[in-house]
């Protein structure tokens, strides 16, 4: 039925993932707050930066990120220098392809929890002499709280059926880099379908339950971004 | 004016359907992602000498043999192992009598650094490379030659840490060329042109080192009644596209 390795891919899965999750949310609650607030000649470029991952083809990201980490890449002679070595093949490089590759999913929905609050709080807030600072986490951050939640929801998510990414930079080594949706790719081009069927019904199941979670919120708050 | 336009689009997606629909001889062949090159070569002449048309999917053997029980309209498989050919026939999908062996690959162990490979492959002793690239030994034939060889040397427990698996044998290629892994079993065909290995340094394995790594066609039950697909099955056997294959790095 399951068997050790798929266990272990398993656990390999919800440890990137919930990194991922973590990350990404301290990374895209400032860039998202930036997006939403500034009149930067540089919003428009920096958001279609931010959405790319979004429209191209995953196997392309992974092998961008694959020469990026490689030792002519800039990332790669970056660790290479500080003594690190490579990080292609490593949980440390899957870690970093994830975020990459999760990073819309994470930054649109805050992005639009904040542009919906609009000025108006910001400016009552200002009026009462908070500091943009305490505005930030008393007002905004708080009133962006379903677009933070839709924001970890995705992220995680998007984040354990990921394939293409970690197929290209992450060498298939069991504890490391295999994760449940390599591992269904293997067996199934190995013909195996069980263990396939197994392995992917898990994924099905999972997905629906986290749509569902979400579908349910949005109806007990009214107001959830997806 | 809009009328017109539309008109004129019809009219000429209508031009661009007639001589598809003229093209009754066609051939659509599944082929394994390492004989790509050769494969283009080789319809390209058949299409030239007959006239008929020739339409290639390329992509890894597992996927096709799963696309091919799932009703995927293929005439022709050329796939990357002999084993899919012959569950395909013994499943029935496949036509009795049909199967032949196009080409026998050859295995490489190469670096994209000149100098690094010696020609004895001695390099896997000496254990001086970080990272070595292996196609999966479970789905491709090249990764399972490749653990062969490593294990007749005496090797498999020294050089298991540092294994780096390619879900295919491109993918495997990719690692190398990139140079995340320093050295890696790849095919021959990857790095041959011109008869000589193109760029950074190799080991052409001996093949009395592993089972031969034999590349088996068959023609499927699509293209059971087509005459095309057969005139292809035997253009691949002539002369002329053994020396196509040849000039890739296989052997026959």
């Amino acid at each position: 039925m399951i068997s050790p390795d798929a266990w272990q891919a398993i656990w390999l899965t919800i440890q990137l993932a919930t990194l991922t999750t973590i990350i990404l949310l301290v990374i895209s609650t400032p860039l998202a707050w930036w997006l939403s607030q500034t009149q930067s000649r540089w919003r428009a470029p920096i958001a279609a930066l931010v959405t790319l991952p979004l429209v191209l083809p995953p196997t392309v990201l992974g092998f961008y990120v694959l020469v990026l980490l490689g030792p002519h890449g800039w990332v790669g002679i970056l660790t290479q220098s500080l003594g690190i070595g490579l990080l292609s093949f490593s949980f440390a490089g899957l870690l970093i392809g994830s975020i990459i590759f999760s990073l819309p999913f994470a930054v649109q929905p805050i992005q639009y929890a904040f542009e919906s609050t609009g000025r108006r709080p910001l400016e009552v807030a200002a009026t009462l002499r908070a500091r943009p600072i305490d505005t930030f986490f008393t007002v905004a951050l708080p009133l962006a709280k379903p677009g933070l939640l839709t924001a970890v929801v995705l992220s995680f998510a998007h984040t354990v059926g990921e394939f293409g990414v970690v197929l290209m930079i992450g060498g298939n080594i069991p504890g490391k880099t295999q994760v449940v949706s390599t591992q269904i790719y293997g067996h199934v081009e190995a013909m195996e379908y069980t263990q396939a069927h197994w392995l992917a019904g898990g994924m099905v199941v999972f997905s629906f339950l986290i749509l569902l979670f979400l579908t349910r919120l949005a109806k007990r708050r009214g107001r959830i971004a997806l | 004016m809009l009328r017109i336009t539309f008109k004129r689009l019809m009219s000429l997606l209508a031009a661009c359907l007639v001589p598809l629909a003229a093209q009754a001889a066609e051939v659509s062949v599944a082929v394994a992602a390492n004989f790509t090159a050769p494969m283009k070569v080789i319809a390209q002449d058949f299409e030239n000498n007959t006239g008929h048309k020739v339409t290639l999917a390329f992509g890894a053997t597992g996927q096709f043999y799963a696309q091919i029980k799932n009703g995927a309209p293929f005439a022709i498989l050329l796939a990357a192992d002999d084993a899919t050919p012959a569950k395909l026939e013994s499943e029935g999908f496949g036509v009795a009598g049909t199967r032949f062996t196009y080409a026998t690959g050859k295995l490489v162990l190469w670096s994209k650094k000149a100098d690094l490979v010696d020609n004895r492959g001695d390099i896997l002793r000496y254990g001086k490379f970080d990272k070595i690239a292996i196609a999966n030994p479970k789905l491709a034939p090249y990764g399972a030659a490749a653990m062969e060889v490593v294990e007749k040397m005496g090797l498999t427990s020294a050089i298991t840490p540092k294994i780096v698996e390619g879900s295919n044998i491109s993918q495997t290629f990719q690692f190398v060329s990139s140079e995340n892994a320093s050295i890696g079993f790849v095919a021959l065909s990857q790095v041959f042109e011109g008869g000589r290995i193109k760029e950074g340094s190799g080991w052409i394995v001996p093949s009395n080192m592993h089972k031969s790594i034999k590349q088996d066609a068959v023609v499927l039950n699509a293209g059971k009644n087509n005459a095309t697909a057969q005139a292809l099955m035997q253009y691949l056997r002539s002369d002329k596209a053994k020396a196509v294959i040849r000039s890739f790095g296989y052997e026959l």
